[in-house]
């Protein structure tokens, strides 16, 4: 019999989550600080008007970009909050969450052989969806003395004659790091210069603990070489409404859209209503929630620093990253013990690349509570292991 | 700081000013100090907590009492609240807009001993023109908490990127 398998497909590797998850999800009555979406149930406004579309009997395609009403708002929510400037009508579409938009935004702009810069550790999906559309991921393995931002000598290393595109994680899941106006504008110039794409995912835009986010498509000449990826998710809880969109010149969004027009045809309707409702009247609890993450935020990262583990303060998403290197324990064995000694689960820092060897991803998309429990363990462990 | 910490307390009176420090990234002593004056100042007035007594096996009853009165020269209805709220069956007094002035509400152990409180003692004020009194059927939701159904469970999945 043929192998029913591309070649490609088999050269992709299974999520090292998923690996962790197994093991994870066998084990009665862990407690887990790995997630990666938030604890808090979408705002009630924002079902509510889920619901009442479903009443109204809303239970048709959209077009394929999305609702009118909701690239519209998508465009002054930009204008808002980040200084972006879009065309509703050519230059934002809605995607099946984040994940989508990366998937075509990849697929619209790569041909086989072109090189895509990977900044690392980060979300897990870039490096297989490049690899399937046959482009060359090139991973730059950031370091936590730069608070793992990307700086300009890191991308000047790394760039050639085949690089197009620079994939941008900020705020990053899973450092919890965030690039600032001057980290950004250092790498304007060579962008620009070597003639590179962007593709910048701000999922966890709103989840910024100092000052505002600031999007590299906002910089002059950055904007036509731009794709932002953004969505409902993190901002609004929403995770399992799989709604999300991407913003960029016409000549690129216009391909994106014939994938998804052919992929997937449209967004589901009801989150698309519902994330009408979340645009329009849910700053306040955008706002409540980010209150929440940042007290969290203080509380976890002096706990952990208490308890004897070093990590730098991250200013964004709802993630920290502390370091266990002075346990002599790789991440893995580290997560694999904490789980079977301690029954708490963290995620290993290498499931989100090689160069996250020697830290943990531990979320703080948990209430104080569940988070106090977690930490006497993690303390008690780590004396444990401290000898 | 005040307004951080009374976000925090107004949630769970139970946090400790260490943990208040460390979620706002302050120092305990003046978390402790601040908290200390805003009791003195009356901004903190108390630290109850919130029972479902439905489910704790005691007979309470709530009344919500709709009161007209004769505000005092001088005076206004203040001086009418402080001698309806000095009774321990009240619970709380409100000044209302609207069609009638003060908004009372008791907490008894039966409603005859609701009943009799009002009739004898509030509706008896000289100041006291009317009363109407509903009593509260069942609580659904109070201090922003939902009452019933407990913690809810995380049916997030452990473990996702």
């Amino acid at each position: 019999m043929r192998d029913p398998l591309s070649k490609v497909i088999k050269e992709v590797e299974p999520s090292g989550i998923r690996k962790f998850f197994d093991i994870v999800s066998e084990m009665k009555d862990a407690i887990s600080l790995g997630v990666g979406e938030p604890d808090f149930d979408t705002p009630w406004h924002i079902r509510e008007e889920g619901i009442y579309s479903l009443e109204q009997g809303r239970t048709f395609y959209t077009s394929n970009a999305g609702l009118k009403e909701l690239k519209e708002e998508i465009t002054y929510y930009l204008r808002r909050r980040f200084h972006l400037s879009y065309d509703p009508v050519k230059e934002v579409m809605v995607t099946i969450g984040g994940s989508e938009a990366i998937d075509i935004a990849l697929r619209a702009m790569i041909d086989p052989g072109d090189e895509v810069l990977i900044p690392q550790p980060s979300y897990v999906s870039y490096l297989p969806c490049a690899q399937l559309v046959h482009a060359v991921p090139v991973p730059i393995e950031l370091k936590e003395e730069n608070q793992f931002k990307l700086t300009r000598q890191e991308l000047l290393d790394v760039i050639t004659e085949k690089t197009k595109i620079l994939i941008l994680p900020f705020p990053n899941n899973p450092t919890g790091g965030i690039m600032d106006y001057h980290d950004l504008k250092a790498l304007v110039d060579v962008i620009i210069e070597k003639d590179l794409y962007v593709i910048s995912d701000e999922i966890y835009s709103e989840l910024t603990y100092s000052g505002t986010h600031v999007s590299i498509a906002s910089f002059p000449g950055m904007r036509e070489r731009t794709v932002v990826i953004n969505g409902f998710s993190k901002s609004y809880a929403m995770t399992g409404w799989r709604l999300g969109y991407a913003c960029g010149p016409e000549l690129i969004l216009k391909q994106m859209l014939k994938i998804h027009q052919f992929a997937i045809m449209c967004a589901p309707t009801t989150s698309q209503y519902a994330a009408v409702e979340a645009l329009r009247n849910g700053d306040a609890d955008v706002e409540m929630m980010r209150e929440e993450y940042d007290r969290r935020r203080r509380f976890l990262i002096k706990s952990l620093r208490d308890i004897g583990l070093e990590c730098f303060e991250p200013f964004g998403a709802f993630y920290v990253f502390p370091s266990i290197k002075t346990l002599g324990m790789s991440s893995d064995e580290f997560a694999n013990r904490l789980l079977q000694e301690e029954k708490v689960a963290v995620v290993p820092g290498t499931a989100f690349g090689r160069c996250g060897e020697g830290f943990l991803r531990i979320s703080y998309a948990y209430s104080i509570e569940d988070l106090k429990v977690a930490l006497e363990r993690i303390e008690r462990f780590v004396k444990r292991h401290r000898e | 700081m005040r307004k951080k910490i009374l976000k925090i307390v107004d949630k769970n009176s139970k946090a400790s000013p260490e943990e208040i420090a460390a979620m706002l990234g302050e120092r305990k002593e003046d978390v402790e100090a601040e908290i200390a004056a805003m009791e003195k100042e009356g901004v903190i007035c108390g630290y109850p907590t919130l029972i479902n007594w439905d489910k704790a096996d005691c007979e309470i009853v709530t009344a919500l009492i709709e009161v007209k009165v004769t505000p005092q020269r001088g005076l206004g209805f203040d001086k009418i609240a402080e001698r309806i709220y000095k009774f321990d069956e009240v619970d709380s007094v409100y000044l209302m807009s609207g069609g009638f002035d003060l908004t009372v509400i008791i907490r008894g152990k039966s409603m005859k001993e609701v009943s009799l409180f009002v009739s004898e003692k509030l509706s008896t004020m000289e100041a006291v023109l009317s009363t109407a009194t509903h009593f509260v059927l069942k609580k659904y939701k109070e201090h922003g908490i939902a009452l019933e159904g407990g913690k809810k469970e995380d049916e997030r999945m452990l473990i996702t990127p």
